[in-house]
């Protein structure tokens, strides 16, 4: 049996057709906020259950308890503040508004909390810095003055151009009965697979009956991998050499807030609601620049014996001339000076300047891949 | 901001309390009650996973095959 979804049942919020035509036809009558690409994703997320058991943006209570306690006010654990900020709310506690993206309406939502909140005591407690360089405190400042806490009922999805690889909780629990798999192990990626990369899954796939593997979809820094050549790459990995009957790739929108330990916790619960039974905890999950320590996250899930989704921290792989292997520091006895680390970074320069990187850092077929792609990075 | 988390009291025998007293000494758990608290957590955790539980119905799940199966997920 696959993972039960986090808090007991899988959230849907998705308004039923004839309320939606309802809800669609009279939206003039109400209160009209913009929310950003991100929010929007973010109740598309709620509404799918990717979410659960959130049905709504997080009221004070809950906000000040995942803040404090990285739990919900009911003892969920819940690590990252889902919350909707708004600059002049003209709206009050108890009524019904309409959140759109640009000219598309993307759910409705019952205000049941307006509140303040202090924007510092955020940045330090999710992110343990309230360094402006830092990604997610420089959103955070940037934030409006009030929160708004109530449930939603989604009436629009955003444009996605990856729809035929973005399953939803629903079907990956589905799909993981159909395959046979009782116990899943989720790998949350951003990047093209490189060798190092397919060692983790590997390893990770040797003790469970699948492995599922999730890139996030969404905005990017300069230099990524664009979202296509992710797909692309990993579909050639899985051609040639993944087992067909054990692995399978769909894709999840999500804008990431590097939060590092307390986004792992994040990121586990959302594969746990996908079904997954196992998740792997990189190096530096969910970090940026050197704010977390390597293994930060790993100690993080210490702190939740009630998580419900079984983590898996394997050491980062790297090839060793004497082994003649891809190995990791535990298994293998000889000196750093027969190591070839492989880096993200080295592995762009090398594809950048048109040059092929070595086998035992990257496949040749997901080369040809990343090569065919006129610009595979962000610009 | 929410106020401060709620907490109450649950007896323990006293034998009990010095037993755990003296195990958490030099691990990670700073008190009894977090010990407490932490095993608690656990165990029930541990029991809502037995609990089965039918997350859509016999149609809606078809729907979802067919999809999968339109989407090449499944044969």
């Amino acid at each position: 049996m696959v993972s039960k979804p986090h808090g007991g049942k899988l959230v849907r919020r998705i308004a039923a057709p004839k309320t939606r035509e309802r809800i669609l036809s009279e939206q003039q009558e109400y209160p009209r906020v913009q929310i950003d690409h991100g929010r929007a994703i973010d109740l598309e997320n709620i509404a799918h259950g990717v979410y659960s058991p959130l049905k709504g943006f997080l009221t004070s209570d809950d906000f000040g308890s995942v803040l404090d306690h990285m739990r919900l006010s009911d003892d969920t654990p819940w690590t990252i503040p889902i919350i909707l900020d708004v600059k002049n709310p003209d709206f009050e506690e108890g009524d019904a508004i309409l959140l759109y993206h640009d000219s598309l309406p993307i759910a409705r939502m019952h205000v049941e909390e307006i509140y303040t909140y202090n924007k510092k005591e955020f940045a330090v407690k999710v992110f343990k810095t309230d360094d402006p360089a830092h990604p997610g405190v420089a959103r955070v400042m940037n934030m409006g003055d009030h929160l708004v806490g109530g449930e939603i009922e989604l009436l629009n999805e955003l444009p996605n151009p990856f729809a035929k690889y973005t399953l939803r909780p629903v079907e990956t629990r589905v799909l993981f009965k159909e395959l046979g798999w009782k116990t899943v192990v989720a790998f949350q990626t951003r990047n093209a697979p490189h060798v190092g990369h397919e060692y983790v899954q590997k390893a990770a796939l040797t003790f469970v009956d699948g492995l599922f593997i999730n890139p996030v979809l969404g905005r990017k820094k300069k230099g990524d991998y664009k979202d296509e050549v992710i797909i692309k790459a990993y579909e050639t990995l899985f051609k040639h050499y993944y087992p067909k009957d054990a692995a399978t790739l769909a894709t999840v929108r999500y804008e990431m807030r590097y939060a590092g330990p307390r986004e792992a916790i994040h990121h586990a619960i959302m594969r746990k609601n996908m079904g997954a039974t196992h998740f792997i905890v990189g190096r530096d999950h969910a970090g940026v620049g050197d704010y977390y320590g390597p293994y930060e996250a790993w100690d993080m899930f210490d702190s939740f014996p009630d998580l419900g989704i079984t983590p898996m921290f394997i050491r980062e792989a790297f090839y060793c001339k004497k082994c003649g292997g891809m190995v990791n520091a535990k298994i293998c006895p000889h000196d750093k000076e027969f190591h070839v680390h492989i880096s993200g970074t080295k592995l762009r320069k090398m594809i950048m300047a048109g040059e092929q990187p070595p086998e035992y850092m990257l496949r040749p077929e997901v080369f040809e891949v990343i090569r065919s792609f006129e610009n595979p990075f962000v610009e | 901001m929410a106020e401060e988390k709620k907490y109450t009291t649950v007896s323990i025998p006293k034998p009990l309390y010095d037993k755990i007293k003296a195990r958490i000494e030099g691990t990670g758990f700073t008190s009894v009650s977090d010990y407490v608290t932490y095993v608690l957590r656990e165990v029930l955790a541990s029991l809502e996973e037995e609990e089965k539980e039918e997350v859509f119905t016999e149609e809606e799940e078809e729907k979802v095959k067919e999809r999968l199966r339109a989407l090449g997920y499944l044969d």
